[in-house]
């Protein structure tokens, strides 16, 4: 869920310059807190158990790379992650939207790599990474698929719950969860045929070097998914209004409405870092079926498919 | 935290060794892995002397080999999503059902379903329909359903609602045999019988929050399986089961649910009887004591279905044949008033109604009616001779108040039992199962674990609004007709009449009795 990208600030909107995104574009985000002490009070009290700094761990993260996390995003889900899994919990609009991602994700994929998707394994032989993998929402089932799946997240406890979670079950027991970034995931030179960020871009420091990192993460002809929220007038209603204030789904403070990516503007990213964007999908939730549909109203949250044409 | 780190790794190299494929080779794996991480079942700490019986794990068991339970089996099998499951069926009967070679002088058994297109297409999209033509079903295509006061009747012909039959009518044995030839053809499935099971355990709930430790996830994950004991001693752990066994399902009771329902008060006697002359319509008259139900059955062969008051039915049973078919006759043709005949029918269609309604509106009403409305009532063939025992059986209406949970499902007559005096308990099994097995496709499909409650959720929410309104329906015509009070038996009547007249009405209960909505 959160992997912060930088820890230069937020460098001048760079692929701004044949557009111009007016006032409201990609603001630099607020100074790093580097402590637990800096924390909002009322996150610093739960932070004694959460290790937000990504400590020991089988890739540790130095500082010579650029990968630094954003301390109060990364505490404000490190409070939550224990109810990832509990699907009538706090996570439960995500565990609903999460259907629909994995349709979609599901369906591309088997039309990008010529697929059968009407088995039940079509994923089989693909090596995927899920970056921001959270309690494991999107990799346990990409691996009941056949997929070979890695996922990374920045919190340590996101990690412990869902590599807990996917031992449960010998279908999902071979998943592979690191503490990591997409950064540094990238210095190690790893390399992937699917490459997946959903619910992320809006949450780093730097849009551009995370689409740069997803992209170098991808092999040549694989494909990345990232799924955002749109910067509009309805999503300021939507997800920060109601799912945070009025419906409760979300802790206030989820979401920074500044820090929404509108699709010109991924699209922008996305082509700026060698991924040609091949399709976009707008994901669509009706309150009176609550169910979520894809949709081409990509005005709240929307997913869009890239396909790496560099080397 | 190196330590942590370590046994993190050497858990994954371990996973990596043992687990992952979801073949049925993965079963050894994991139990080798099991032994070889020192993890034991809690069951089996005390007595390590023996070597305990090794686990088997399934994606599906399926408790039950009887009609609903084999179709939710030849249904997973078909489909390419859900055919790498592992998948295993307790049979409790001793003998793989097997096909007679089909004999029109043969005496057809008097265990008998009258099957809707919906259930045919099932079958013919399982694969299991081609044996089911071979034992040569009997086609109807008309329904007569009328009232013992001869106030009313209503006669409901396949071409109302654009369908070239209503259904067939088919010996269970055909039935059963057809589906247990497709599992077999196929061979995905396994097959265990004659076995039966002595105990299903099912975890508490699939929260994740108590566990602290992998270790402790990895019991728990075995733990959150359920765990079916069978009588042999043989022990199964699967994601879920699948309640297919009858009225008194076991796993119903070994789940909790509980169940709501009454007796009827009512028996029902089935026989083979040979009529006056061949036909093809489904018969049904209602008396006080209950309906009267007669199917044809190919030839001159004809079936049963008597309702009645438990003495009654005692009588039936006991009386000699000769007797029988006079009692039978009598419940058919004789008792009470006189035939009943669509007198509003020819009312309208002649002048009168016109002028009663203005012509406008005569028309339009008149418009509404299906080629079937001004149809006669018809007298059915006499009972000629009874050629098969009677069997007896006691009626009740009973519903599960939930159908899933964490690793179960009920199906069929496990979920819900109804008066049988439409023919609709097996169809709405049928129903079930194929609604099961398309939840469980897109469980699949979607990468669930297809045990979990929100997975089967949604096979609950469509088959409970289906089966209950079936039931209301069935259970409110059966209390309709256990009552003599006159005032009841006009409007009754009159709801008869109604129901023939109104060709839109009718052609929805039709459909919907025709399971084709």
């Amino acid at each position: 869920m959160l992997v912060r990208v930088d820890d230069e600030r937020f460098r001048s909107v760079q692929w701004s310059s044949g557009k111009s995104f007016g006032a409201i574009s990609l603001e630099p985000s607020p100074p790093p807190l580097h402590h637990h002490h800096e924390q909002p009070p009322a996150l610093a009290e739960r932070s004694e158990q959460v290790p937000v700094e990504p400590a020991s761990t089988s890739t540790p993260i130095e500082g010579s790379h650029r990968s630094s996390v954003d301390v109060a995003e990364t505490a404000k889900f490190a409070a939550i992650a224990a109810t990832w899994w509990d699907y009538q919990g706090p996570f439960k609009p995500l565990h609903i939207m999460n259907q629909i991602r994995i349709s979609f994700i599901r369906s591309a994929i088997c039309r990008h790599f010529r697929k059968d998707a009407n088995s039940a394994r079509p994923l089989e032989g693909l090596q995927i990474v899920d970056v921001g993998c959270g309690g494991g929402l999107l990799c346990e089932p990409l691996a009941r698929m056949g997929g070979l799946i890695t996922g990374i997240d920045a919190v340590e406890k996101n990690l412990g719950v869902a590599s807990l979670h996917a031992a449960r079950d010998p279908a999902t027991a071979l998943i592979k969860y690191l503490c990591t970034t997409a950064e540094q995931m990238v210095h190690e030179q790893e390399k992937f045929d699917v490459v997946i960020a959903l619910e992320v871009i809006e949450h780093v420091a730097d849009p551009m070097e995370f689409c740069k990192s997803l992209a170098a993460l991808t092999k040549k002809n694989g494909i990345v998914f990232i799924s955002t929220l749109n910067r509009s007038i309805q999503s300021f209603g939507l997800a920060i209004v109601a799912a945070e204030y009025v419906l409760g789904w979300l802790p206030q403070g989820t979401h920074n409405w500044s820090k929404f990516v509108t699709p010109e503007e991924l699209a922008l990213l996305m082509g700026k870092a060698s991924l040609s964007v091949e399709e976009m999908a707008g994901m669509v939730y009706n309150p009176f079926s609550q169910k979520w549909s894809l949709s081409e109203d990509t005005s709240v949250n929307y997913i869009a498919l890239g396909v790496n044409r560099d080397t | 935290m190196m330590k942590r780190v370590v046994m993190q790794s050497l858990v994954r190299t371990q996973r990596r060794l043992f687990f992952y494929n979801s073949s049925s080779s993965f079963t050894q794996r994991l139990q080798f892995f099991q032994s070889a991480a020192g993890f034991c079942n809690q069951s089996e700490i005390g007595n390590q002397a023996l070597p305990p019986r090794p686990e088997e794990d399934y994606d599906v068991v399926i408790v039950g080999g009887g009609m609903v339970g084999a179709a939710v089996g030849c249904g997973l099998a078909s489909s390419a999503m859900t055919r790498g499951l592992r998948v295993a069926m307790i049979d409790s009967s001793p003998k793989q059902p097997t096909f007679r070679k089909h004999d029109p002088n043969a005496i057809p058994d008097q265990r008998v379903s009258a099957i809707t297109p919906a259930t045919v297409r099932f079958f013919q999209d399982v694969g299991a329909w081609e044996g089911v033509l071979s034992a040569r079903p009997t086609p109807f295509d008309s329904m007569q359903v009328w009232d013992y006061g001869g106030l009313g009747f209503t006669r409901y012909k396949a071409e109302d609602v654009g369908e070239p039959l209503l259904g067939y009518v088919v010996e269970n044995s055909v039935l059963l045999a057809a589906l247990h030839s497709c599992l077999q053809s196929v061979g995905s499935i396994e097959t265990m019988n004659p076995a039966q099971v002595k105990s299903v355990m099912f975890p508490s709930s699939s929260n994740l929050s108590p566990i602290q430790t992998k270790e402790a996830a990895e019991s728990n994950g075995k733990q959150d399986w359920a765990q079916i004991e069978l009588a042999d001693g043989r022990r199964l752990r699967t994601r879920l089961v699948v309640g297919a066994d009858g009225g008194k399902s076991a796993v119903r009771s070994m789940a909790g649910f509980q169940t709501r329902g009454w007796q009827y008060k009512q028996t029902a006697v089935i026989c083979t009887v040979k009529v006056e002359w061949e036909h093809t319509t489904a018969w049904q008259r209602f008396l006080p004591t209950g309906p009267f139900a007669l199917l044809p059955m190919g030839g001159t062969f004809s079936n049963i279905v008597w309702s009645t008051s438990p003495e009654i039915a005692q009588e039936l049973k006991s009386m000699p044949s000769v007797d029988f078919v006079v009692d039978a006759n009598r419940a058919l043709l004789e008792d009470y008033g006189s035939q009943p005949y669509s007198g509003l029918a020819e009312l309208l269609s002649s002048g009168l109604g016109k002028q009663l309604f203005g012509s406008e509106l005569g028309t339009q009403l008149l418009g509404a009616f299906t080629p079937s409305s001004a149809e006669q009532f018809q007298v059915p063939p006499r009972v000629i001779d009874c050629v098969t025992e009677r069997l007896s059986f006691p009626l009740s209406l009973l519903h599960a108040t939930k159908y899933v949970n964490h690793r179960v499902a009920l199906v069929g007559d496990a979920a819900h039992t109804v008066h049988p005096l439409a023919g609709q308990g097996v169809n709405l099994g049928f129903g079930d199962a194929l609604a099961l097995v398309n939840t469980l496709h897109r469980g699949v499909e979607g990468g669930f674990d297809i045990g979990e409650e929100r997975v089967l959720k949604e096979y609950e929410n469509e088959r409970k609004k289906t089966n209950m309104t079936m039931m209301a329906l069935l259970d409110g015509f059966q209390k309709l007709y256990a009552t003599d009070f006159g005032p009841l038996n006009i409007a009754r009547a009159a709801g008869f009449n109604t129901v023939n007249l109104l060709g839109p009405l009718k052609k929805q209960i039709i459909t919907y009795a025709m399971g084709v909505h």
